[in-house]
């Protein structure tokens, strides 16, 4: 998973092995490079005189708080769900559940545009379960702001889970055990001593998340649709302004990548340590 | 994003492949085997196209067409990103504007169209005119692309303020939408309607024949065949492209 550290290593190691073999160093400056320079040509093809109207402007408004609402409620709904689903895998043995594992992980492979589409055929207006809901509640769901979340969800969670998984197989059983011996239920076992012992891990999963919902495109745009105020998030929004106004959009990209090295400054402790 | 990560790496292509291919070609010969012609057209256009691409295969034995149908708006900057493409055939004169610099020579109109209402087949909707569309009971094209432009213009004409449940790239994205019972109307081109067959059902706009869209075709500076995409253009304009235009259901000047 990408949530390993790399392991810490001293300076000193290096020193002794001599000048790094140039079959490895060109490679290594490439990669380096492919993955900065669009980044720094994003930040210096940025029109910054017109930043900041930009920002206020209706639109962008209005899609940066359906991004910030969205993206919220999907680390709600995945911390509420999803912490007793990690919970479930980690601790509790029952048939299926390495089956259970990777159906919870293919979301993480699984294309956007694919889960949008797996979404509609779900929850759409004609879908499996749309069409039931639409037929005793006359409900739909696409094209909702409640579609918008529930594509984030849908893509966001094994993030979630994954990492609280881990983090409560990293803090082992052992004091669950005890807690149990000195006369504990597995509940109070889960609120006074599970949880606090993987609290890292839940905040990291929380924030994966988050980013993750942030950046959602391709399932909300083929599920969930695209108009101002109800679907169109800052990325729906930054594919439309395209069309357009390529200046506009280079500018909304930068409020958005502004906002995800925010995010990446957050989780300093997971990723940034070596610095 | 992803729309200008891609108008980017077709770029760092185009550097490439201009270099390779470059040089007046000697006119008149054969063709080479590995000729690929790229025309990026408006996706209204996905059947014609195809149709057209073929005959000029079956014309040009050894020669490759290959066809890229996306919003006239996106390939209008990917061209302008200098995308390796010979051909830009938009669904409006003011997107191909929009790639002027990167036009090899003036546009040439070769089609027009006009806008219909479409309903799932069966009508769960009940739509029997444009005053039952209702707020988010119906989709249309974001303004960007010319079918929302247009439909833009015919909203305001019959004084209709409801607004869509969605608004898409591209008018194929729009017909997919209704095609799927997704909704209960959406706005496209009459054309888009006859492409879909049984699966909707027509409903005429009032005023739509006030708004009619023109399709420009355009041979691109980067081209590295600029006399055999001009050839392509030719058939798209003569009569072979006029007939199967014709029976798509377009407009032909």
């Amino acid at each position: 998973m990408t949530l390993t550290a790399p392991p810490p290593r001293s300076a000193t190691t290096t020193r002794h092995l001599g000048r790094p073999p140039l079959v490895l160093l060109v490679p290594a400056v490439l990669a380096a490079t492919l993955l900065v320079l669009p980044l720094v040509t994003l930040v210096l093809d940025t029109p910054w005189g017109t930043f900041w109207s930009e920002l206020r402007s209706e639109p962008v408004r209005r899609a940066l708080a359906l991004s910030a609402l969205t993206s919220g409620l999907t680390v709600v709904v995945c911390v509420a769900l999803g912490t007793p689903l990690a919970w479930l895998l980690a601790r509790v043995e029952f048939r299926g559940r390495g089956l259970l594992r990777a159906a919870v992980a293919v979301p993480l492979v699984l294309p956007p545009v694919v889960a949008g589409v797996a979404l509609v055929t779900a929850l759409g207006r004609n879908g499996v379960v749309g069409s039931l809901l639409r037929e005793t509640t006359g409900l739909t769901v696409p094209f909702t702001t409640a579609a918008v979340v529930v594509a984030h969800v849908f893509v966001s969670m094994p993030f979630y889970v994954l990492s609280v998984e881990g983090a409560l197989r990293t803090a082992g059983e052992r004091y669950d055990v005890v807690a149990a011996t000195l006369g504990a239920t597995r509940w109070t076992t889960f609120r006074r001593v599970t949880l606090p012992l993987a609290l890292p891990g839940l905040v990291a999963g929380a924030v994966l998340a988050w980013a993750r919902s942030l950046g959602e495109f391709g399932a909300t745009i083929t599920f969930a649709g695209n108009f101002p105020g109800t679907t169109q998030t800052m990325p729906s929004l930054i594919y439309t302004t395209l069309q357009a106004d390529p200046a506009a959009a280079r500018t909304l990209s930068m409020i958005l990548l502004v906002v995800s090295i925010g995010v990446l400054a957050g989780l300093r402790h997971r990723w940034l340590r070596p610095l | 994003m992803r729309a200008r990560a891609a108008a980017t790496l077709l770029t760092l292509l185009a550097v490439t492949g201009c270099s390779a291919g470059g040089g007046a070609a000697d006119d008149g010969s054969e063709p080479a085997p590995d000729d690929t012609l790229t025309v990026l057209a408006a996706a209204s256009l996905t059947e014609t196209f195809t149709t057209l691409a073929e005959e000029f295969e079956a014309e040009h034995p050894g020669v490759e067409v290959s066809l890229a149908f996306d919003s006239s708006a996106t390939l209008a900057q990917q061209a302008l990103e200098g995308a390796p493409a010979d051909l830009l055939a938009t669904a409006d004169t003011r997107t191909i504007e929009s790639a002027a610099d990167a036009l090899a020579a003036a546009p040439e109109i070769f089609a027009t169209n006009t806008l219909v209402l479409v309903v799932p087949a069966g009508n769960p909707g009940g739509v029997t005119s444009v005053d039952d569309l209702v707020d988010g009971g119906y989709v249309a094209c974001v303004e960007t692309a010319p079918c929302g432009a247009t439909w833009a213009a015919l909203a305001a004409d019959n004084g209709i303020d409801a607004d869509p449940a969605s608004l898409e790239v591209d008018v194929k994205a729009v017909l997919a939408r209704v095609v799927a019972d997704e909704v209960d109307a959406g706005i496209v081109y009459a054309t888009d309607a006859v492409a879909a067959g049984d699966a909707v059902e027509t409903i005429e706009l009032p005023g739509a024949e006030q708004q009619v869209t023109s399709y420009p075709i355009a041979v691109l500076a980067q081209s590295s065949r600029p006399d055999l995409a001009q050839e392509l253009a030719d058939l798209v304009l003569g009569e072979t492209g006029r007939q199967v235009l014709a029976d798509a259901g377009f407009g032909v000047p």
